[in-house]
């Protein structure tokens, strides 16, 4: 039975309500996880007992608000073994990226060098290199895909070249749950002379993670995907990236010393955190590194890979449905399709019952034309997912294979 | 809920076996439209002829509601005056937000479900759409 003990659904108020009269059983936690009570209760503490802006003001408040932002940078540091004051919070995945291809990109990059992504990344991993591309003058190349969906390596040794300044990977796809071995595209990258920026989104909820065991210049992840709220991500850099990096958003708290014609930048990391941030999120975040940390991320990465495993090999053993993705370890999700039933129409049945996966491209369309498909169905682990939340996912997809298929 | 308040025969029957399904050799208008949250797509083309719109097809991929929606919608304009057609995708429009239909839309009648589900609606709508700049705008490709 894979559960982790005690069952850990108790900490988590969604799973107390009905979806069409039915137990919720929840799939998409590679969109956003849902958040313990701990993660709830740390939010709203906040902002009952502490609310106050930070880093300006003396009264008491504000102090102790700076000191919760400020611990939970350490506790965020901790989690990925790097240093605090490498750790800039964002709104996102999304945001840290453009962060560094805007903020390090533009002055890094010029006519003539290229930028290399994989086959498999989501948009927020693509398009912030397409227009750094476009707007210096450099070449988007790609490190093509396996026929079973992991990545090649050959490809990879082919496409960085002396003139690739930056090297984006995604850790865990979000459609094919491929592993990227980053330390070896870490080599590749910095044999080049390049940088290697690793998106997270996918990989830092669900495993232990160590920056310099990885070879990452830059990490990107979400708080939302990790049991934290929506509107918090995070910006890993090497220090000696981030003081070769500009600013992007200007404004308060940014600032060190201004002028009416200019001014000069706070240290790292405020420099990169101009205006107020989410504080409460950043608090609520830090209760869900400490609920993490106190499950054991080793544990969760042995829990979401059973599930994932389990799960792929049960829906390959239907008649009639697709799954997609390497046929070994994988990340904690599985996309897959019913012949004849569009994705859409799955995930409507599966609600139907309570079971909620995602339907669609995944933000991954350049992916989704290399499957040669134009959408697929997906379903995706975390802690609070138990082989009952398995077993519930087949039972659906059987009634709802035998209801379109009538 | 009941899976059935949504799918109704009417439109598994016109996502299986889709009515004017395909190309026109000599449209007199195309239009090709995207959904880009789910990336359902349709191609519709059409032949009008002194204000009649003499023959329509569709092509394209999606869920069921949109490709059954597409479906009934040819069969309900085909033959139809430009006006009528336009006025058809209207009411099938605001149908679908909740007001009462004054003309009788066929088949198209049993997509009334996805009323309750907004996230759906837009999937009905595409070749509605579609059909909306088909018809107001002259030889689109």
């Amino acid at each position: 039975m894979i559960r982790l003990e005690p069952d850990l659904k108790a900490d988590f108020p969604i799973f107390d309500r009905l979806i069409h009269d039915h137990r919720l059983t929840y799939l998409d936690s590679a969109a956003t996880s849902q958040k313990p009570r701990q993660v709830i209760d740390a939010e709203l503490d906040f902002y009952q007992k502490t609310n106050s802006n930070i880093l300006r003001s003396v009264h008491t408040l504000a102090e102790e608000a700076t000191a919760g932002y400020e611990r939970v940078r350490g506790l965020t540091a901790a989690f990925i073994a790097g240093q605090a004051k490498e750790i800039i919070f964002t709104r996102g995945t999304t945001e840290s990226i453009n962060l560094v291809a805007r903020g390090y990109g533009d002055s890094h990059i010029g006519p003539g060098d290229n930028i290399v992504v994989s086959a498999m990344e989501h948009h927020s991993n693509l398009i912030p290199w397409q227009q750094l591309a476009k707007r210096r003058g450099a070449t988007l190349r790609f490190v093509e895909l396996q026929a079973d969906g992991s990545l090649s390596i050959e490809s990879a040794a082919k496409v960085i070249d002396k003139r690739t300044k930056i090297v984006a990977m995604t850790q865990v796809s979000n459609v094919l749950g491929t592993i990227v071995p980053i330390p070896v595209l870490a080599d590749l990258a910095h044999a080049a002379g390049a940088i290697l920026v690793v998106d997270g989104a996918q990989s830092v909820p669900h495993q232990p993670t160590d920056v310099s065991a990885m070879g990452a210049d830059f990490l990107a992840f979400s708080a939302h995907k990790m049991c934290g709220p929506t509107g918090v991500g995070v910006l890993w850099g090497k220090m000696e990236h981030l003081e070769a990096m500009d600013p992007v958003l200007y404004g308060g708290e940014m600032i060190a010393y201004v002028d009416r014609q200019q001014a000069t930048w706070a240290d790292i990391p405020t420099r990169f955190e101009g205006g107020t941030p989410n504080i409460a999120g950043v608090i609520g975040f830090g209760a869900a590194i400490e609920y993490l940390n106190q499950v054991g991320m080793a544990n969760i990465a042995r829990h979401g890979s059973d599930l994932a495993e389990m799960a792929y090999q049960r829906l390959k053993e239907i008649p009639g449905v697709a799954v997609y993705g390497p046929d070994e370890k994988r990340g904690a999700l599985v996309s897959f399709n019913i012949d004849a039933v569009h994705p859409h129409d799955v995930a409507q049945a599966l609600d139907a019952v309570g079971v909620a996966v995602r339907a669609g491209h995944h933000c991954a369309q350049p992916l989704m034309r290399w499957l040669g498909v134009a959408a697929t169905a997906r379903a995706s682990f975390y802690l609070y997912n138990d082989a009952d939340d398995v077993e519930r996912l087949v039972d659906a997809i059987h009634s709802t294979k035998r209801y379109f298929q009538r | 809920m009941n899976l059935d308040n949504m799918y109704r025969e009417t439109i598994l029957d016109h996502n299986q076996i889709p009515r004017n399904k395909g190309t026109l050799e000599d449209p007199t208008a195309s239009v090709g439209l995207l959904n880009p949250t789910c990336g359902d797509q349709i191609r519709l083309d059409v032949k009008v002829v002194d204000g009649q719109l003499m023959d329509i097809r569709f092509d394209g991929q999606g869920c069921a509601i949109s490709m059954a929606s597409a479906s009934m919608m040819t069969e309900a304009v085909r033959g139809q005056s430009v006006a009528e057609s336009l006025a058809v995708t209207r009411e099938f429009k605001a149908f679908l937000t909740g007001t009462p239909p004054r003309r009788n839309l066929g088949d198209l009648g049993a997509l009334e479900g996805v009323a309750q589900f907004p996230s759906r609606i837009k999937c009905a709508t595409l070749a509605h759409n579609a059909l909306e700049q088909a018809l107001t705008q002259d030889g689109v490709s």
